[in-house]
Order: structure tokens, then sequence, then C-alpha cells
């Protein structure tokens, strides 16, 4: 580390600085958020599986936050903040495909079961 | 008239100053290949959000045949994601060997990083022909169709980072930090820990919430 100057990264077109405390930072979290879900299903913890399923998602969902800022060092003002544009757009998209293709099939299963013809 | 002669003196300087304005903003070009990357994540991103809400809907299609409840192994998997979290952090140590300058290093860690990723691989193409070998195969049910195809194409691009990085390093032996080679190894990073991204998705949804009852 110490013979790392700063004029090592000016000329280096435009890639991101990156530093061992943010790997680290990122890293230790990641394991904290990866090894609690797989505590939580394999030693049984929760009496109902709802309970797990929320609890296991939101553990997910803060996980990939931390990924994307550790690792991707994801910010509002990387490439002119277009990169962030582009992910809130993207995640628009990933929203309405996944919660309108659970949201389709489920209503059509519930409401087009066979048993419900009689 | 000298009033004359101070305004065509600035619309002189004013029409220079544009010209020089234009050839500095042209001097950019790396910038989009980092924005233009991130934009083809994304579009891969969508194509993941395909496949999961197709394994969801077909979550429980069983059609009479083996589920996941019974053939998941959470140990195997937990060795994958410790393998793959392990290798984001051995990336990370590239990136900083890369920053300092220091080729060997980068490439030290860069071919660690590769090691972990063929384990992954190794261990998910066990985890296949061993579902398959019981009779859990792609063609079993809705169900494996929707299994095989998301975790198939996770794996599938952890494949070609292999050999993306496979290939960096033989760029990085002939011709060294160069800012081309740092370009790649920074786009390859993205890459990635994009596909740890993916794998958090894949072991929560897949396999964690696959073998509740």
């Amino acid at each position: 580390m110490s013979e790392h100057t700063h004029e090592h990264d000016h000329h280096d077109d435009d890639i991101p600085h990156v530093s061992l405390k943010e790997y680290a930072t990122g890293f230790v979290l990641a394991v904290i958020l990866t090894v609690i879900p797989f505590w939580l299903v394999m030693g049984n913890v929760f009496e109902s599986s709802a309970t797990t399923v929320m609890v296991i998602l939101a553990f997910a969902l803060v996980q990939i936050v931390v990924h994307m800022v550790y690792f991707l060092h994801m910010n509002f003002h990387s490439e002119g903040g277009w990169n962030m544009l582009a992910l809130i757009f993207t995640l628009i998209l990933v929203f309405i495909t996944l919660a309108g293709s659970l949201w389709v099939m489920y209503n059509l299963n519930v409401n087009m079961m066979p048993g419900m013809m009689e | 008239m000298s009033d004359n002669t101070m305004t065509a003196a600035v619309n002189d300087s004013d029409q220079k100053a544009p010209l020089e304005f234009l050839v500095k903003g042209e001097h950019h070009p790396q910038n989009g290949t980092l924005l233009g990357f991130w934009l083809y994540l994304m579009s891969d991103c969508l194509i993941f959000a395909c496949l999961f809400a197709t394994y969801g809907v077909l979550g429980r299609s069983y059609a009479g045949g083996p589920t996941g409840m019974e053939l998941f192994d959470l140990n195997l998997i937990a060795i994958n994601t410790s393998l793959l979290l392990v290798s984001s952090i051995t990336y990370g140590f590239a990136m900083l060997q890369m920053q300092a300058n220091r080729v060997k290093g980068t490439m030290f860690w860069l071919a660690v990083t590769g090691l972990l990723g063929a384990g992954f691989l190794g261990l998910e193409l066990y985890e296949f022909h061993h579902l398959i070998h019981v009779g859990a195969g792609p063609q079993t049910s809705g169900f494996w169709t929707a299994f095989f195809a998301l975790v198939g194409t996770h794996g599938l691009h952890v494949f070609f980072g292999i050999v993306w990085l496979v290939t960096l390093l033989f760029q990085l032996k002939k011709h060294g930090l160069i800012p081309e080679n740092k370009r790649r190894v920074f786009c390859l990073s993205m890459f990635w820990h994009f596909l740890d991204v993916v794998w958090v998705g894949v072991f929560t949804y897949v396999y964690l919430m696959g073998v509740l009852p």
C-alpha cells in the first residue's frame, strides 16, 4: 500500500478508486448476512415457515445492497448518475416481472382449479 | 470605433473557445465502456428476473416427481456459497494489487479467484449429476425444468467468467498493466460481483426457501 501514490489513480481512465477497507467491510457484512439465513433454515429456528421466509428474504435484500455498495461500488455520482438511473429502471422492471408473474399465475391457479368447476 | 474592435476581438476568442471544449469532450472514450458494461449487466439482470419468475410460478409443479425438499443438500450449497463469497474478496485483492500497479500480485489473486470459481462450478456440476442420477432431471417436472434453467444459467455465467479470467491472465502476462487491461480487469470485477449478487437470490429463493416445509 505504501508505494501506492495518488498519481496512479488519475490517468487510469476513470476506473473508480477502491480500498481494502471497503472490500473488508463488504466481505464481513456479506458473511454475516449469509451465515444467519443458513443457520435459520438448517437449525429450524422458527416454528412457522412463513416467518423464516420473510426473515431470509429480508436478509437477501440487505445482502444485495451490501454487495452493490461495497463490491460493485454503486453510488449516486458514478458515471454522472447514469449507473444509478439504469439500476433503478432495471429494478422497476424486475419488480414488475416478478410480482406480475407471481400474482397473475397465483390467481390463475386459484380461480381455474378443476375442483372449482363443480 | 474602438468599441467595435473590442467586440470583434471578443467574438474571435468566443469562437475559438467552444472548439477547444468540443475536442476536450471527445477525450474520454473509456468512460463509455464502463457505463456500457453496466448496461449489459442490467440487461443480464432482466434475464435472471425472467428465470426467477418462471421458477416462482413453477415452484410447486412437481408432477408427482421428487421435490426440492427431498433432494436439496444444504451442506453442499453452504460450501458452494462460501466459495463464491471468498472469491469476491480475492477479486477485491486483485483490484487492490492492480491499483498499486503490481502485475504479479494482480495475476496471483485473479488466479485464486478463478480456482475458487472453478471449485464452485465443479460442485455445481456434481450436484446436477447427482440430481439427474436420482431421477430429478430437467425433464422430470416443471419444477426441475425451472430449477435447471435458473441455476444452470448462473453456472454458465460463472463458466464464461472463468474463460474471460483465463484470457485476461494471458493478456496481463503479455502486455502488463496497460490501461486497456486495467479496464478489462475492472469490467470482469463488475461481472464477477454481479454473479455473486444473483447467487444471493438463488441460494435464498431456490435452496433455503425450497427446503422449508
